[in-house]
């Protein structure tokens, strides 16, 4: 199959019109290995794993509907996409960033292990679920809008950051289970939530200085991504979710 | 006979990542359409299921023979069809038979024989039974008892196609482009639990209910047996026929409407509905006393269609995917944004529905976009369907 790749210095532009996930992950692959630093890809329509495998740092634009595990196991390239994420965005990413402009579906950032995504508007069912940090290896998921239930699920190690823009002065997020099974990492969280909605193993806190610096550097670079003012967003008060528990089953099997 | 290995792993994959596809797109209106773009539509998820099942299901099929039960029958030997259609004989009138037009080059596995009937019941069936009883009665007749023969569509002006392949394929066998439908739901199937043949293909149905479903059904044996009690029996080795039978139970013999038979399937935590006002705790409370064998457990996305309603729902903590999309009278449900955007470029909104809470699209009713927004939504569909 001839597939149109148009390449002008160091960038691409690739239509993707009709192109199966495993021939357009090898047109990338090739020419950002060949050294091409910016592609943008169009008509993209529900190809899978976009992003996976480049094993060097490259800008990849992506116009349409991105498909499940967009940047899995991820290292490196930055990926903006310029409408809505599927399932799965994120899932296993070592490094990099995912930049959505729209909405992002279920389990956005599974087992993460480092990277940033950030994501305009709402997330789906069960975002950050089972991320993780180790050492300097730490991601970052920023949701502007809010989330569905399970967020921060199993939740072991990373920052998850909601900002809660679409609510109105008042408004409840209303996600529940929110945290269930976190016994690492942290939930940063502007709007207001009910007690029931958070699992067991969550506790409540207040800002400390250190925190308000992590918001800072992360909302802020949110806000450059997609055009707020950063002391905007830092203006309400927000809440910090923590692990109570960094084992919760530690002793389940000692008698 | 395809190689099996050739088609669900034709890259030899140390794990093959697949799940079932869904996809229903309803004209609220009644205009109907071709099934061009509900097969690139479900093909574009191709990489969802594994070649061992796809399937269509399609509303306003059959206008010239609006008023006749449509059967669709596989018959695995040629015996089944003797013995079937004598017993078609004595329960119906035959209008019309015919075997179902297919494209002979179309690459699919090992097809059954399929023909179609186009019946009257209403001078056959007992005056004490209803029309849609007797043909229920027929079909659970041909199905438990007759050899090799499977009904697998029985409504009015409506019809089930499916079979082992991809989705694409099966449309491509059955010449769907050829027919118009308002309302088409489609199934790329990824077997799991069961055999994949062409009775386990989805849409299940039964009368004019049809349901595609990705997921399992993991109270399969407690919902077989409750709805045994009311005549239902389940014969397609398959876990998603249940909610076929459970819905019609509920809708068409119990008189539910549709939003309170979705709080049976996917009843509401016990949680959550002690923090409801009395009223609808009562109404849950009581929903879950008495259809407690009705409850799905498990995982599941399924799409539910009869004549004039498509259904889209979730489980209750939805560990399964689904997308809405609108635009104009036209109501898109899908596995994946994508095929909706394939299809509809211009699609004016699409939101990820709450787990639990159903999607209805109604012939001649407005849409409800706004109401369930990516975020949640209260409870708050009880009170509309009082």
């Amino acid at each position: 199959m001839k597939i149109r790749v148009e390449t002008n210095d160091h960038t691409a532009r690739i239509d993707a019109t009709g192109l199966r996930y495993r021939e357009l992950n090898t047109v990338l692959k090739e020419i950002v290995s060949d050294g091409i630093r910016k592609v943008a890809v169009h008509g993209v329509c529900g190809q899978r794993y976009l992003g996976t495998g480049l094993g060097r740092p490259a800008e990849i634009e992506l116009f349409g509907t991105p498909g499940n595990d967009l940047g899995a196991f991820m290292d490196g390239p930055r990926i903006i996409v310029h409408g809505n994420a599927q399932d799965g965005c994120g899932n296993t990413m070592n490094s990099g960033e995912i930049i959505i402009h729209g909405h992002a579906g279920d389990i956005a950032g599974l087992s993460a292990r480092g990277g940033k995504i950030f994501i305009r508007e709402d997330v789906g069912y069960r975002a950050g679920i089972h991320m993780k940090e180790y050492q300097d290896k730490k991601p970052v998921v920023v949701v502007g809008g809010t989330a569905q239930d399970f967020l921060g699920e199993y939740m072991a190690g990373g920052i998850l950051i909601l900002l809660g823009l679409n609510l109105n002065d008042g408004e409840y997020h209303k996600a529940k289970f929110i945290g269930t099974g976190m016994h690492g990492g942290v939930i940063y969280l502007k709007g207001n939530v009910n007690e029931y909605q958070l699992g067991k193993e969550v506790g409540i806190a207040p800002l400390e200085d250190s925190d308000r610096q992590v918001l800072q550097k992360f909302t802020g670079e949110f806000a450059a991504h997609f055009g707020y003012e950063a002391e905007e967003l830092l203006r309400h008060e927000f809440i910090k979710l923590y692990p109570r528990w960094l084992r919760p089953y530690g002793k389940l099997y000692a008698y | 006979m395809k190689d099996i290995g050739q088609v669900h792993n034709p890259y030899q994959d140390d794990k093959v990542i697949d799940a079932c596809s869904l996809f229903g797109a309803m004209n609220t209106s009644g205009r109907r359409f071709s099934g061009e773009d509900i097969t690139r539509a479900i093909a574009n998820m191709h990489d969802r299921s594994n070649g061992l099942g796809g399937g269509f299901a399609i509303y306003g099929l059959y206008p010239e023979y609006a008023d006749l039960y449509a059967f669709h029958i596989m018959y695995l030997s040629q015996e089944g069809k003797t013995q079937t259609e004598a017993f078609l004989k004595t329960k119906f009138s035959i209008a019309y038979d015919e075997q179902m037009p297919i494209r002979t080059a179309a690459r699919v596995a090992s097809p059954p024989l399929i023909w179609r009937y186009f019946m009257d019941a209403s001078h056959h069936k007992p005056e004490d039974r209803s029309e849609e009883d007797y043909a229920i009665d027929c079909v659970m007749e041909i199905n438990t008892r007759l050899e090799g023969a499977f009904v697998f569509s029985s409504g009015k002006n409506m019809g089930v196609f499916k079979g082992v392949g991809y989705p694409e394929e099966i449309a491509d066998y059955f010449c769907l482009e050829r027919y118009q439908g308002y309302l088409w739901t489609a199934h790329g199937r990824f077997p799991t639990n069961t055999p994949g043949w062409w009775g386990g293909a989805h849409p299940f149905g039964i009368l004019d209910w049809t349901v595609v479903h990705n997921g399992e059904i993991s109270s399969y044996g407690i919902n077989r047996r409750y709805l045994e009690q009311f005549g239902y029996q389940c014969t397609m080795q398959t876990d998603t026929e249940v909610i076929a039978y459970a819905i019609d139970l509920l809708v068409r013999k119990h008189g539910l409407p549709v939003e309170i038979a979705a709080r049976v399937l996917a009843a509401p935590l016990w949680d959550d509905i002690e923090r409801l006002p009395a009223g609808e705790q009562e109404l849950l409370r009581t929903l879950r006393q008495v259809y407690g064998s009705l409850l799905l457990n498990g995982p599941f996305t399924v799409i539910i269609a009869h004549q004039g309603e498509m259904i889209g729902l979730t489980d209750r903590i939805r560990l399964r995917p689904l997308t809405v999309g609108t635009k104009g009278d036209m109501l898109y449900l899908s596995s994946e944004e994508s095929a909706i955007r394939l299809v509809c470029p211009d699609v004016g909104k699409t939101w990820i529905p709450v787990g639990g809470e159903p999607v209805v699209g109604r012939l001649g009713a407005p849409l409800q976009p706004e109401s369930v927004a990516a975020s949640g939504s209260d409870a708050t569909l009880l009170e509309e369907g009082q």
